[in-house]
């Protein structure tokens, strides 16, 4: 008896490698600051009704999700 | 009617670059992949990869495509915009540490240089050649994939997926023409600039369908996607100049 999975487990398992691969990979803080910047926007839409405040939030999280990931790459002194 | 005119060509304008310069900058990689296993193993085993690629991604959109049009507007604009986030603040990442000099340059040259000596290690066998025909496969399906990707998402959400779907096949074929013409001499497309303005596009796009997605109103409508391009633009080299200060203040302390 072959302890191998079964075509469809290996298929499901290899789409969800690629997609885990492609969506988080080397740099899960990106994936996580989306989640967040989405989270926060819904936030301030529901919470406080002001939609116009999204307009500036959310281009400054990016920037700052973006600044945030590169930061840790440079060199420590 | 003259701002709605606007805002559609400000948003075509946007989606056309973005899947153009996408499509091309992941058509070099593929095309770097394809000519190394056709000048090192011979072209036969090389197109027999690549069409079985074409097609993997052919079934593929047509699996995925329609299913993507079934989902609730807000909700794909939503998925869609995430997505475009994550894929845009990787490639930005990576094109920033390249141009600060925190990552090396991505070297088609060397890419080429690697692929020939991988399939250089592997013997010939009679018949069949699977090292090749897995190699082209490979290098034109992943990098195809992202293409795919692009064009689905931001066609999808957009309604113009038929204009992605073209505009990235003018894509190929040019990056196939002018490959065929310069040779192997990819390395003179000057990648990282693409790849900057790429992500910067992704996210824009990204950062817009989110806000649709959640049922934001963007001022100016469509044409605030312009505005966004801009201003991830003043950022993204902002960051680039301060990556740079910072390996150069390294340099100065350990020289």
């Amino acid at each position: 008896m072959s302890n191998r999975p079964s075509l469809l487990v290996r298929i499901v398992k290899g789409f969800l490698m690629f997609w885990w691969g492609f969506l988080v990979g080397d740099t899960p803080e990106l994936f996580v600051a989306t989640v967040v910047i989405i989270g926060v926007t819904v936030l301030l839409g529901k919470v406080a009704h002001v939609s116009h405040l999204a307009v500036v939030v959310l281009p400054v999280l990016v920037i700052g999700a973006l600044f945030i990931s590169v930061r840790r790459t440079w060199p420590k002194r | 009617m003259m701002v709605a005119t606007t805002a559609s060509v400000s948003s075509v304008t946007v989606l056309v670059l973005a899947v153009f310069l996408a499509s091309a900058v992941e058509m070099v990689e593929a095309l770097t992949i394809v000519f190394a296993v056709g000048h090192t193993r011979g072209w036969r085993w090389a197109f027999e990869g690549v069409i079985v690629a074409l097609a993997a991604l052919a079934a593929l959109v047509a699996a995925f495509g329609p299913t993507l049009v079934q989902i609730p507007l807000n909700w794909l604009r939503l998925i869609v915009g995430g997505v475009l986030l994550i894929f845009g603040l990787q490639w930005l990442r990576k094109a920033v540490m390249r141009s600060s000099g925190l990552k090396a340059k991505h070297d088609e040259d060397a890419i080429y240089a690697e692929t020939v000596a991988e399939l250089a290690a592997e013997q010939f066998t009679a018949g069949r050649d699977h090292v090749a025909f897995m190699m082209a496969f490979k290098g034109v399906f992943l990098e195809g994939l992202e293409v795919v990707i692009t064009v689905l998402t931001l066609g999808t959400s957009a309604h113009r997926v038929g204009l992605a779907a073209a505009v990235a096949a003018a894509a190929v074929v040019l990056v196939t023409i002018v490959g065929i013409i310069v040779a192997k001499q990819l390395s003179s497309v000057p990648e990282n600039a693409m790849k900057t303005t790429v992500g910067i596009m992704l996210i824009s796009y990204g950062t817009f369908w989110v806000g649709e997605g959640l049922s934001i109103r963007w001022p100016g409508s469509d044409s605030f996607l312009l505005a966004l391009v801009a201003i991830y633009a003043v950022a993204v080299y902002g960051l680039i100049l301060a990556s740079r200060q910072s390996v150069a203040r390294t340099k100065e302390v350990a020289a």
